[in-house]
């Protein structure tokens, strides 16, 4: 079973982060940059159904995004893919959902595989969109939202978390799925993985390895970036000076009534 | 010319000790890091109030592939002493008794039998202690004999092609948990190692208790009544004193890393409450006095991690002389120790509770202080190195 993973390199979700008012982009200096913590849960799945599928299936993993971050992939790697591949070009830059996952689509077409698995958000800019756009340039079915996924000859089965349970899905393959939190926790790189990440190759190709009809970048995109804020600085919380403990416990009681917590 | 800014120093690594990292060097570091950072801090400081280790700690540290990291073949991962370094170091920001753990089954019980043990002893017992499926201990120290470890009175004798083990071994960690001990014994050859598997008959292991150091480790006494041992027991390459150093010279090279994490988790905590504890009006990190003992801690923190990533260097290009090992236990652990009494002192009450690690990692590096050889002895080899002179023997 061939399956591909994608994964984005986002900034240390921990890290505090800052925005360049010119250029309405995040600062990146001097903050880390990390595999986009929902797409861990999505490459988890891909090696534990390598793992069970067993024989010469592979798993690789995609990004698009700076080919002077591609290092970072080296932590997929050491966790269990096999390769990996980088699709980066200054073309690219500016590109929003949809332009994205065209670019996207298009070097994934270039590889082989069964399945598609996609984490269900980014960590940096949480449209959540990217899956169903990547499906839908890549003409392929999308089950999104999954906390199992069992394949046996060529058939699919996926347990969907919903709000109110979960669906079981049937499907075939080739397919691309998003996974829920609820897959389970993605695992530790090993010290054997990491030793012998550093003979796995991660391979870069630009925008003229790819066979496009459309333009990409922010000539592609069809929506435009207007203004980038950070959220307002909070304001100084309320403090209550109370006599005594019941005095306290009553303030914080009509604190959370007015806010409808209680 | 043009001159670049420089970036800000960061709070911990002033000194930008990572910049001398490989890539891999960072991943392995990172890798323990966030192992310890969800497995073990939420839970150490109640193993420590029990006095327990999970026995599953084992498996999670095979899993990542800790045991024995730094040995190569049967399952071991083969990687170099800087990244075994590291890996110390973060298990001991977590607790010194996971890291004890890891030192006691890779660079004790496992060292032994890889550098002293026969191809057959190997394929028996390494692949399975390195993932964590068996557990081993090392019984060197005796109740009468510790920093003269020479002395020993757990007696081996040949009887037909085996062995007849009689004696009592003392503060062994992991002891009554191991599957496996290696115990060390006064033959009429002069001393031997000799591999003990747990349900020998003779061999019997019960836990110290009332420690208040090294809480979340086990500690035992074994006691080895007439055990009879085959002949492929016997390590048949540990040959005098010199083979159970060697041991414990791996080991102490690990602490040196170690004790650095300890005293990073003491600094990191005293630092951040100090810059939001309240007294007289302002924080008071904002005090002269304790801005005075952070940078205290800070300097030794740096130069110990520099330290310790130099003697790392120098063992992985092989010429790190024992001697050079035991500059940097007694640096490391008496700076870590200083460091964690300082550290105690800026939470003031508060630094005397479980709720934060400093106490935990004070009364455990008083441990540490003493274990794989006392200050005073690592004192005294270098003491002997400068002059020639032996304060000890
Ligand atoms: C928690 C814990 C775990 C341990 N785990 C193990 C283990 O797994 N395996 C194992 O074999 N051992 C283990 N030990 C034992 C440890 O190695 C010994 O405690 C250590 O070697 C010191 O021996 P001792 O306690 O008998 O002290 P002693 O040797 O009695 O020393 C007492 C004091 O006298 C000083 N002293 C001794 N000789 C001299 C001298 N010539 N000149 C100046 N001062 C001297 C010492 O430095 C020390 O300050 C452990 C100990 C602890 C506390
Ligand atoms: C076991 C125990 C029993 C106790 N029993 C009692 C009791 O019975 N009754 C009672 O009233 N209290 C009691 N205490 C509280 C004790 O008196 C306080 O812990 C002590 O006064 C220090 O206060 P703090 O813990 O709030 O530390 P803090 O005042 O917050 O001090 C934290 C650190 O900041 C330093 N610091 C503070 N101000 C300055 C400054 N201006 N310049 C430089 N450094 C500064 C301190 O020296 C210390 O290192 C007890 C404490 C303990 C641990």
């Amino acid at each position: 079973m061939k399956i591909v993973v994608t994964v984005k390199l986002v900034p240390d979700p921990n890290a505090e982060k800052r925005i360049d008012p010119t250029t309405k982009r995040l600062v990146r200096t001097g903050v880390e940059t990390v595999l986009n913590p929902y797409d861990e849960y999505a490459l988890e799945a891909g090696l534990q159904l390598k793992e069970r599928a067993g024989g010469d299936s592979r798993v690789t993993v995609f990004s698009m995004g700076s080919a002077a971050l591609k290092e970072t992939l080296r932590r997929a790697l050491a966790m269990g893919a096999d390769d990996a591949l980088v699709l980066s070009d200054t073309a690219l830059e500016g590109s929003d959902v949809w332009a994205s996952a065209y670019a996207m689509a298009k070097a994934l077409s270039t590889l082989e595989f069964d399945l598609l698995i996609v984490g269900g958000l980014t960590d940096d800019s949480s449209t959540g969109a990217v899956p169903g756009a990547l499906a839908e340039h890549l003409g392929l079915p999308c089950i999104t939202n999954a906390r199992k996924i069992d394949v046996g000859d060529g058939k699919l089965e996926v347990e969907r978390e919903t709000d109110v349970g979960y669906q079981i899905v049937r499907g075939s393959l080739p397919v691309l799925i998003t996974t829920a939190l609820t897959f389970g926790e993605p695992r530790y790189a090993s010290l054997k993985g990491i030793m012998g990440a550093k003979k796995k190759t991660i391979g870069t190709i630009g925008v003229s390895d790819l066979s496009l009809d459309l333009p990409v970048g922010t000539s592609g995109s069809k929506t435009e970036l207007r203004s980038f804020a950070p959220p307002p600085a909070r304001g100084k919380g309320r403090t209550v000076e109370a006599a005594d403990g019941v005095a306290g416990a009553t303030s914080i009681f009509e604190f959370l009534r007015e806010k409808k917590f209680v | 010319m043009l001159k670049a800014k420089a970036a800000a120093p960061d709070a911990t690594d002033f000194l930008d000790v990572a910049s001398l990292l490989s890539d891999e060097e960072r991943l392995v570091r990172d890798t323990v890091n966030a192992y310890v950072r969800e497995r073990v801090l939420p839970n150490v400081a109640g193993w420590f109030e029990a006095g327990t280790l999970p026995r599953d700690l084992g498996h999670e540290l095979g899993r990542l592939g800790l045991l024995g990291m730094h040995l190569h073949g049967f399952g071991c991962a083969g990687a170099s002493a800087v990244a075994y370094g590291l890996a110390c170091m973060e298990l001991e920001a977590g607790d010194s008794g996971v890291r004890s753990f890891a030192s006691v089954q890779g660079s004790l019980a496992m060292y032994a039998i890889h550098r002293w043990g026969d191809e057959g002893q190997k394929v028996a017992w390494l692949p399975a202690m390195a993932t964590g499926e068996l557990i081993g201990c090392f019984g060197l120290t005796e109740p009468y004999f510790g920093s003269n470890p020479g002395g020993m009175r757990t007696r081996a004798r040949r009887a037909g092609a085996g062995w007849i083990l009689d004696g009592t071994k003392m503060w062994i960690t992991n002891g009554s948990i191991a599957d496996v001990a290696i115990v060390w014994a006064a033959t009429d050859e002069g001393i031997r190692g000799f591999i003990v598997p747990r349900e020998t008959r003779g061999f019997a292991a019960s836990d110290i208790h009332r420690k208040l150091s090294l809480r979340a480790s086990i500690t035992s006494e074994l006691v080895l009544t007439d055990c009879r041992l085959p002949a492929e027991a016997l390590l048949p390459l540990a040959d005098g004193l010199s083979a159970p150093l060697a041991c414990l010279n791996e080991a102490r090279y690990g602490i040196v890393w170690g004790a650095m994490g300890a005293a990073r988790t003491c600094y990191e905590t005293a630092l951040e409450y100090s810059k939001t504890r309240v007294q007289f009006d302002r924080a008071i990190g904002g005090y002269q006095l304790t801005q005075e003992k952070l940078v205290n801690m800070l300097l030794e923190l740096d130069k110990g991690t520099l330290l310790a990533l130099h003697l790392g260097r120098a063992k992985d290009a092989g010429r790190l002389h024992p001697a050079q090992v035991s500059f940097g236990k007694l640096n490391n652990v008496r700076e870590a120790l200083a460091i964690a009494r300082e550290a105690r002192t800026v939470l003031g009450a508060n630094g005397v509770t479980l709720e934060y690690p400093i106490i935990r990692h004070m009364n455990n590096l008083e441990s540490v202080l003493t274990y794989e050889g006392t200050s005073e002895m690592h004192a005294l080899v270098v003491g002997k190195e400068i002059t020639g002179l032996s304060a000890f023997t």
